[in-house]
């Protein structure tokens, strides 16, 4: 059924009857599907996608690309639970390429987002570099776009 | 001052202009309107396609196509045919593109029909074989197809609709707006019949891509007996969302054909170079591509026939195209009536059903070529209408 976690994926807000519609599938089936992809963890959540712009003085989000040592025995493993740990990192990603981390900082200000960098993930043990990069303006989230315009506007005419 | 009245020719004054397009002027004048009632496809074409096309233009490629289209793009809709609907037509001299699916339903008509010649329109259909049937020096005659049968052509009521006097029959399925299939047993029955009388058939198979369940969609092409006597119609614009590319095809016999290319050469020349050449990369590569919106559109279909049922508004299972046609009668109010409130109490627009035909009053037509959110917020807001409309009547 990945289609159902698709169907999710794109809009949490779907009833267990719209899904066991468009799926052709009986409702207590769906909902005994979903709840069994909660118990294993393959649903960790539901969240609202928030246009923070919209809101005054939301926070400001920080990309931080990490370079680090990994541990002999652990791996990436032990530092990315390091890293998790703060309350201010919201995503967090192992990375092929350049760097090895990509951690997603939320912060009142640019200036309490340096600091967090500077005095708490700069100084984990087994971390080489960072490279902070603020996010200016968020066009499209989850795959929904943000702009209004384009989400309302409808360019098809009728012709016949 | 000229009047202009004694210039204009008598037949196109006679001509009534289309009844979707009224709801449609209502809407626009509105914000926030989410608009049910249109029946293009909402996704933008494949980018793959739209890149061939581009290409093509940064290649210079400007010029006239021959009259009946690039033989390339011919031998892919021969192709294309055979692969998925198992008719074989010769790109030679069996084919021919043209300007949409429109122009050859206006060209099939204009070469087939002559004055006193009866035309056999099933109804509720989509609202241009009527006007042009009528261009061309025809009479339509409509059969009323019945919710109760699914909206299909039964071969009872092809047989009390003929005369000696018919000549052709078009046969618009998957149906807009219906969303009715014929499937192989009913082509087979009216097959015989049409058979019998010595008919013509006008096959608009545009929507041919789009049918849902397990039945894929069946060319009348394909029952014996019938390729001979069938001139089909289809194009781009539903299967891979060209609607603006304004390309379709016509697939009959040679000598048919032949004729037909006369008229478009002399009207229109060729089809639109550019369009050409993306429909070539459309049939080459597009399947997948259709596949994923099928899909998709089968999604909306069933959460809008559910939440329509649901609702009070019944609505027979359809198996194409991208349209439900709910039956509205619960309501106490006339297909107008309720399509005008409708869009101006909770701006969602829908089409009455009599746009289509007499026959479709107490339905309307609901396109689902829409966004899921979208198709959410419209069945909550249409819920709410019918609610109102029923306390109205109570209070």
């Amino acid at each position: 059924m990945e289609k159902l976690l698709e169907l999710l994926s794109s809009n949490s807000s779907f009833t267990t009857k719209e899904l066991a519609l468009m799926l052709d599938e009986p409702e207590d089936y769906i909902s005994a599907q979903i709840k069994e992809y909660e118990n294993n963890g393959i649903i960790k959540g539901y969240q609202a996608l928030v246009n923070w712009e919209k809101i005054p003085d939301a926070m400001v989000t920080a990309i931080i690309e990490l370079k680090v040592t990994p541990k002999r025995e652990t791996g990436f493993d032990e530092i990315a639970k390091e890293i998790m740990s703060f309350d201010e990192v919201s995503s967090l990603y192992l990375m092929a390429g350049a760097f090895d981390f990509s951690v997603f900082v939320n912060g009142k200000t640019m200036q309490e987002v340096a600091s967090f960098v500077a005095r708490k993930l700069s100084c984990i043990d087994g971390v080489k570099a960072t490279a902070t990069h603020f996010m200016l303006k968020a066009y499209k989230i989850g795959g929904v776009s943000l702009d209004d315009d384009n989400n309302a506007s409808d360019e098809r005419s009728m012709v016949l | 001052m000229i009047d202009y009245d004694n210039y204009i020719n008598e037949t196109i004054k006679q001509v009534k202009p289309s009844g979707i397009r009224k709801f449609f002027d209502i809407a626009v004048e509105m914000d926030n309107v989410i608009s049910l009632s249109i029946g293009e496809p909402d996704f933008q074409t494949p980018w793959h396609i739209r890149e061939a096309g581009i290409r093509s233009l940064e290649k210079g490629k400007t010029w006239y196509s021959p009259n009946k289209g690039f033989i390339a793009l011919r031998e892919e809709i021969s192709n294309y045919y055979k692969r998925r609907f198992n008719v074989f037509y010769n790109a030679e001299n069996q084919i021919i593109v043209t300007v949409g699916g429109s122009e050859g339903i206006d060209l099939a008509l204009r070469t087939l029909v002559e004055k006193g010649d009866e035309v056999l329109i099933p109804q509720p259909a989509f609202v241009c074989y009527d006007p042009l049937t009528y261009m061309a020096g025809g009479k339509p005659v409509f059969i009323e197809t019945k919710a109760e049968n699914n909206f299909r052509l039964t071969k009872e009521e092809l047989e009390n609709a003929i005369t000696d006097k018919t000549k052709l029959l078009v046969l618009p399925f998957p149906n807009n707006p219906t969303g009715a299939i014929m499937e192989r047993k009913d082509l087979e029955e009216i097959a015989e019949v049409i058979i019998k009388h010595d008919l013509l058939v006008l096959s608009d198979e545009i929507y041919g891509e789009l049918t849902y369940g397990k039945n894929r969609h069946v060319s009348i092409a394909e029952i014996d007996g019938m390729k001979e006597r069938t001139v089909i119609v289809s194009g781009f614009s539903k299967a891979y969302a060209m609607t603006g590319w304004r390309l379709g095809y016509l697939l009959g016999p040679e000598p048919i054909i032949e004729q037909i290319l006369k008229l478009h050469q002399y009207g229109i020349m060729s089809s639109p170079t550019t369009a050409q050449y993306a429909a070539i990369e459309a049939l080459r590569n597009g399947d997948d591509d259709v596949a994923i919106m099928r899909k998709d559109y089968d999604l909306r279909r069933r959460l809008i026939v559910g939440g329509l049922n649901e609702i009070g508004l019944t609505c027979f299972e359809p198996l194409g195209a991208f349209y439900t046609f709910p039956c509205i009668k619960s309501t106490g109010l006339s297909s107008d009536e309720f399509a005008t409130r409708l869009v101006k109490e909770k701006r969602v627009a829908v089409v009455p059903g009599t746009a289509f035909g007499d026959c479709g009053e107490g339905f309307v037509r609901i396109s689902y070529a829409q966004s899921l959110k979208n198709i959410k917020t419209a069945i909550k807001r249409i819920a709410e209408f019918v609610e109102e409309v029923k306390n109205e009547s109570k209070g």
